[in-house]
């Protein structure tokens, strides 16, 4: 016999009244499919903890993984991408930047900041991917631009965390010219002696790979990322047949010689430490 | 070939030299008629020329008659020894280079190369050149400093090239090499845009102490037929996409991110390309001449100074 018996057929409760579990508590692994809660994956730098899967996150976690007691200094927050273009395509730039900017609560595809990596100083720049897919626009350029000089100026290493598709197609020649910018400053930071490391994150591609991504004395990324010039769409059309499996994932970089190594997200502070107090070592 | 916008002066020009021939033939005196015609088919050309849009800018820059690196190299100089291989992989024939001498001063003269016909343009990749392309041409401009010798580059590539073993020999890697090289080269270095200056594969022998495009070439960070596509998912707003990136010489120079225009001949580079090489070496004189003025680390700092400055914000 049963203890309880339903007295009433079906489910009753009108759906306002039912307890929603809120959105963005559980996470599905794109690789496994395992569903992992939230708080489980933030204590373990956004990676999945069965499959190792790193998780696309932002300027915003990589401070909290990096910086001690997550204390930082944002350096030029305040930037904002113009339109010296009036550039329109199927919506103006400027409302693209302002919908992108309320959507994110972002200024722009770069954030610079400047603290403290297990008691050694640093500046980090770390690209938003969720800001117009990461692209490089005046302000990105501007950004790292300024966070080298500081970089320069303080004498400590400098860390780009890259994230990005490429240059912004709404500011064109200006975009371009980014690449030249921003490695104007590295050539800069280059003769100063002062170390940079290039973390190459799922994806970084474009114009972002061809200029500072692949200039660090250190180049690194993490597992499975998509690293590249051209997007494999382009080349599987260029080239008429199918890409090889792994092609452009930063295993594949590592093999043809392109990476010094590869981080788990998990180890990327302790590894950033031991590699500066290597080099600071005299 | 002709461009639609070149038809209409091509007929007047076909009329006028039959009219010519028939005259002769018959011996009649058509002294006026010509000259009219003649003044007819210039004000036409002037109009035509001086009117044209950025997507018409963009045809006459990949015009088929247009000079190529090659070309300007044969024509203003005649003791041209190329030098080949980037002493890795292989020789990128999209990517020329090699001493010579104009006037009295020996260059080191480095280009994209496009091809003429259907065999050339293979052998050539369109223009587009490989990573072994950027080394070779860093090789070549480490050798130009080592020598003391400045360097002209010439530009002009729909893109470097997008491929498989491009990408397993690090096309990314070779690009941002050359960009971060060219900053601290001690020599002269000046960059004239020939033809189509296409994103990175452009900018990749691009840095300079002066950048220059030719009158009817376009540079910006994607083609208009690239924009489009990505924009409205086909090729055919490309006249479109061509306003909206802005990617004329006069466009460029006004947003200061080159330094000046070279003028072409009426109608363009190929309508008379002997004038063209006069006016090419001439103003490669002329440049050089203003840079030897500087030291190596005033053009050095002035140089990164220039390009630091590029970008705007709010």
């Amino acid at each position: 016999m049963a203890w309880f018996k339903r007295k009433e057929k079906g489910v009753k409760t009108p759906t306002e009244a039912k307890k929603e579990s809120p959105d963005g508590l559980w996470y599905k692994s794109p690789k496994t499919g395992k569903i992992f809660h939230t708080r489980e994956l933030k204590n373990n730098s956004y990676v999945c903890v069965d499959d190792g899967y790193h998780v696309r996150v932002g300027s915003q976690e990589y401070f909290e993984i990096l910086f001690d007691n997550i204390e930082f200094e944002e350096l030029d927050a305040h930037l904002e991408s113009d339109d010296p273009l009036n550039f329109s395509d199927t919506k103006p730039y400027q409302k693209r930047i302002e919908a992108s900017q309320q959507k994110t609560g972002l200024k722009d595809a770069v954030r610079a900041a400047t603290g403290k990596i297990n008691g050694l100083p640093v500046v980090v720049a770390c690209m938003d991917f969720s800001f117009i897919g990461g692209s490089m626009g005046s302000v990105v350029g501007e950004k790292i631009a300024r966070a080298i000089d500081y970089s320069l100026e303080n004498k400590v290493p400098f860390l780009m965390i890259s994230k990005s598709g490429g240059a912004r197609m709404m500011e064109a020649g200006f975009s371009l010219m980014q690449m030249a910018k921003t490695s104007a400053k590295l050539a800069l930071l280059s003769e100063a002696k002062i170390p940079y490391v290039s973390l190459m994150t799922d994806p970084t591609t474009g114009g972002v790979t061809a200029s500072y991504a692949m200039l660090g004395d250190f180049n690194i990324a993490e597992p499975g990322a998509l690293i590249g010039f051209a997007g494999p769409r382009i080349i599987r059309e260029t080239i008429g047949k199918d890409l090889p499996k792994g092609f452009q994932s930063a295993e594949f970089l590592l093999e043809h010689g392109f990476l010094d190594f590869i981080v788990d997200r998990r180890d990327l502070k302790n590894r950033l430490t031991t590699l500066f107090k290597m080099l600071q070592n005299k | 070939m002709l461009l639609d916008f070149e038809k209409p002066i091509a007929e007047l020009e076909e009329k006028l030299s039959s009219m010519k021939q028939l005259a002769d033939e018959n011996k009649v005196d058509v002294t006026e008629a010509v000259k009219s015609l003649e003044e007819k088919i210039n004000s036409l050309k002037k109009e035509t020329f001086n009117n044209l849009t950025r997507w018409q800018r963009v045809q006459l820059s990949r015009h088929a008659d247009r000079p190529y690196t090659l070309d300007y190299i044969y024509a203003i100089t005649n003791d041209f020894i190329e030098l080949h291989g980037d002493r890795q992989v292989k020789d990128d024939k999209a990517m020329v280079g090699g001493f010579a001498t104009i006037g009295k001063q020996t260059f080191m003269l480095i280009g994209q190369q496009k091809g003429r016909n259907t065999k050339q343009r293979q052998m050539r990749n369109f223009g587009m050149a490989n990573p072994e392309g950027y080394r070779k041409a860093l090789r070549l401009m480490k050798l130009a400093e080592k020598f003391d010798k400045p360097i002209v580059t010439f530009i002009d590539t729909p893109g470097a090239y997008p491929g498989l073993e491009a990408e397993e020999r690090g096309q990314a890697e070779a690009i941002a090499r050359n960009l971060k090289e060219m900053f601290t080269l001690k020599v002269p270095v000046i960059c004239i845009v020939i033809g189509e200056g296409a994103s990175g594969g452009a900018l990749g022998i691009a840095i300079g102490d002066r950048v220059l495009m030719l009158e009817n070439t376009w540079y910006s960070v994607i083609s208009p037929e690239n924009c489009s596509t990505i924009l409205w998912r086909n090729w055919d707003h490309k006249e479109a996409a061509a306003e909206a990136l802005k990617l004329t010489a006069r466009d460029m120079l006004n947003f200061k991110l080159i330094d000046g225009i070279v003028k072409e001949p009426l109608g363009g580079a190929h309508m008379d390309p002997q004038a063209m090489y006069g006016i090419m070496k001439r103003e490669i004189q002329k440049q050089y001449k203003e840079l030897i003025k500087l030291t190596a680390e005033e053009r050095i700092s002035q140089r990164i100074e220039k390009f630091s400055a590029m970008g705007e914000l709010k």
